[in-house]
């Protein structure tokens, strides 16, 4: 496939392999955290570790936005759902997240009118379809979609549609990185960075990090060669000592980042005080609210919702995971409480979260692999 | 903010605490593959669309609900079909529904998939399909003309797959109460020739042509996408092919599925599972169609989870591979056939798929299947 292939050819694989297994100091551990959910799914699909030496470890970050949103707003986007005048619409990986009380599926399955849509744009296609409803889109990601539900707003707003609103969960990626870093028992090398986030926010956010954390961050692709390229940037660095924020995807991510985004993002959204991330807890000013300007648009103000919080288990252990602390084994409820059926943590929700590939994979070990995989 | 917590999880953590922290990694692996040998538990109380994914929902309901309710040795391999014999001749018996929608798609309709489901089922299991059964279920207002339409495609597919719809029945329920026609049949087969045994390291595995059409040409056609292609079902009877493999490699054949509901990937999870044997495979070898691809990389999805409906998976031993691949080929079904992978002992009941990018991936079963309703 033309654009793509070029992306993950095996032989340049192996030649950038070569080039890390040069520059990595045998005697030193590395640990680089990939911060977006898309990269860890790159680097699972592709088999990407297999061609890292031993001491390079990928720490999967807080970057999938289905699995860091807190049990509560899930319990409060179903309580909105529930209502017999409301369509909820949301994108599809949202249906099995679990919150206080059940996920998406189980509540569907109860008899709320509950759609899966592409788009906030189908979203508002439902509500002119429904005049008799009101349709709420359940707004989750990054600064990566926030401009689609800003547009999609804009747009409601145009057409005078008044049956359409947005339960708004978005998040944004630099107090979460921030959270990481000020955490005492970091143990991360570097970061590699959230390509599609950065198309929108640019790379001048990042700086912070490599000036007053001292630690290097590269923006990457999303193909499995752009993360190889990311990593081999990364190691160079450090050998040369170096901190800086480099952009390996320059073929989308323009330095200074989408401005016209981010004014749709102004214009309709602003940033809240604070936020609970699953995993992470309270986060100041990390996620987005509707604007007073766009009140009539807000699901949160349309609608009565409890907005209580749901406190995770004391004994869940995902803020040490996400920061490399631990690993997934180590955590006091993994395997037993918490599992991939009823998974209690960010990292057990998501099939491809830290803990969730460690309790299916965890007893293939890589020589076990190797040995099956060899010719 | 109120704070409450989740009940659900408290009590998982309660269920557990007399387990206590584990301080080896091995223990934890024991743990968790104690867990799996246990007993399934359905822990939903209501059916979600996820029970009828056909990933691992869908497994521990007919486990814990059916499997447990109905247990006969029959039943418990939980096959394609159920094999007995009847005064000295090896009979199969096997039954299936649908409830496609659309009901009419490029390549097909819900009438041809009816009949060729089930003959499927039948030759993939070693039998010559001999007489169908079809119930309908219709939905006050359903258009007789659309009914005929779909009578006409399955007498057609009857007649190519060369068996005959020897009795049925009909229900009308009120409008409303489903979605236009849903049909069910049943079908039995007499086994002429034993199939080769069981499969062990060595074997081959093959697939009989390109893959995941079927899925990808329902999910275009409900139109929801805005993508557009000339794809086509693949749906086709595979009793002509299963007869042509047969008889070129005789009990070199040890097993044949048909790749329906969870694809490719699904069907080798089985084998993996039920033989007890690592099935690794290659990306390269595994034959997908340009256009399939591409829409799977739009939608995010693999296509190695994508339903086809004329595409079979074959284990033959590894000396009768070449022969195999000759008799598939030869068929005008299995033109696009080709040898993707191969049986090994170890890790049992793994898969194992050598990406293009020179990795490693675990393929494992579906958990969730944001695709409902294409069969």
């Amino acid at each position: 496939m033309r654009f793509v292939d070029e992306y993950r050819d095996a032989d340049r694989a192996r030649a950038l392999a070569a080039a890390i297994a040069r520059l990595c100091d045998p005697g030193r551990e590395y640990k680089f955290m990939e911060v977006c959910g898309g990269h860890t799914h790159t680097i699972y699909k592709h088999g990407l570790a297999d061609h890292l030496p031993e001491n390079v470890t990928l720490v999967h970050g807080p970057g999938c936005p289905v699995c860091v949103i807190p049990m509560g707003r899930v319990d409060d986007a179903i309580h909105i759902a529930e209502r017999d005048d409301v369509i909820m619409t949301s994108f599809g990986d949202m249906m099995r997240v679990p919150g206080g009380r059940g996920s998406f599926f189980d509540s569907k399955a109860h008899g709320a009118d509950i759609r899966m849509v592409y788009s906030p744009l189908d979203a508002l296609k439902i509500a002119r379809q429904n005049p008799d409803k009101k349709v709420v889109f359940l707004a989750i990601g990054f600064e990566t979609t926030a401009p689609s539900t800003a547009m999609t707003m804009l747009r409601a707003k145009a057409e005078g549609l008044g049956n359409f609103s947005v339960f708004c969960n978005h998040v944004t990626i630099i107090p979460a990185i921030k959270a990481i870093l000020d955490s005492p028992d970091l143990r991360l090398d570097g970061f590699i960075g959230p390509g599609h986030v950065s198309t929108v926010i640019g790379c001048r956010p990042y700086e912070f990090i490599a000036r007053e954390y001292g630690k290097p961050l590269v923006v990457a692709g999303f193909e499995p060669l752009d993360i190889l390229r990311s990593i081999h940037l990364l190691l160079t660095q450090l050998a040369e000592g170096r901190s800086e924020v480099e952009n390996q995807y320059g073929r989308v991510v323009p330095w200074e980042g989408n401005p016209r985004a981010l004014r749709v993002i102004a214009e309709t959204m602003e940033p809240r005080p604070y936020f609970e991330w699953r995993g992470l807890g309270f986060i100041s000013h990390s996620a987005l609210r509707v604007r007073d300007a766009y009140a009539g648009f807000d699901a949160e103000r349309i609608f009565d919702i409890p907005g209580g919080r749901v406190a995770d288990p004391k004994a869940c252990q995902c803020g040490e995971v996400l920061k490399g602390v631990l690993k997934p084994w180590e955590c006091k409820v993994f395997g037993t409480a918490c599992t991939p059926e009823t998974p209690i943590g960010t990292c057990m929700v998501s099939s491809e979260g830290a803990c969730a590939a460690y309790y299916n994979f965890g007893r293939f070990t890589r020589d076990r692999v190797r040995e099956a995989t060899r010719d | 903010m109120t704070e409450r917590s989740a009940e659900w999880a408290e009590a998982a953590v309660r269920e557990h605490a007399h387990l206590g922290a584990a301080d080896r990694e091995e223990q934890v692996l024991e743990r968790i593959e104690r867990a799996r040998r246990g007993r399934t538990r359905l822990r939903e109380d209501a059916i979600t669309l996820a029970h009828g994914s056909g990933g691992k929902a869908t497994h521990t309901l007919i486990e814990a609900v059916f499997l447990d309710a109905f247990r006969n040795p029959l039943l418990e391999p939980l096959d394609d079909g159920a094999r007995f014999g009847v005064d000295g001749a090896s009979l199969v018996f096997t039954t299936d529904s649908y409830v496609v929608s659309p009901l009419f798609f490029p390549g097909g309709d819900i009438g041809d998939l009816a009949v060729n489901g089930t003959v499927n089922d039948l030759a993939v299991s070693g039998a010559e399909p001999l007489h169908l059964s079809a119930g309908f279920i219709l939905e006050e207002g359903f258009a007789v003309a659309d009914l005929r339409r779909v009578v006409a495609s399955m007498r057609a597919a009857a007649e190519t797959a060369g068996v005959r719809i020897v009795t049925g029945d009909t229900k009308v329920v009120q409008r409303g109460k489903a979605d236009g026609c849903y049909i069910s049949t049943a079908g039995i087969g007499v086994v002429r020739r034993p199939l080769g045994g069981e499969v062990r390291p060595g074997d081959a595995v093959l697939v009989s042509g390109p893959i995941g059409e079927h899925g990808v040409t329902i999910m275009l056609a409900r139109g929801e996408l805005d993508i557009e292609s000339d794809l086509a079902s693949d749906t086709a009877p595979l009793n002509g092919l299963v007869t042509a493999l047969l008889d070129a490699c005789g009990d070199g054949v040890r097993r044949m599925r048909d790749a329906t509901r969870g694809g490719v990937a699904t069907v080798l999870n089985e084998v993996a599972g039920d033989a007890g044997v690592a099935v690794v495979v290659d990306e390269d070898a595994i034959p997908v169609r340009p256009d399939v691809r591409g829409a799977c990389e739009l939608l995010g999805i693999d296509p190695l989870y994508v339903a086809c409906e004329g595409r079979m998976v074959a284990i033959v031993s590894g000396d009768s591979a070449g022969d195999a691949l000759a008799a598939l080929r030869s068929h005008p079904l299995g033109e696009g056939a080709a040898i993707v992978g191969r049986i090994k002992a170890d890790p049992p009941g793994l898969v194992l798929l050598r990406t293009a990018f020179g990795g490693t991936r675990i393929v494992d079963l579906l958990v969730g299947d944001p695709l409902p309703r294409i069969c």
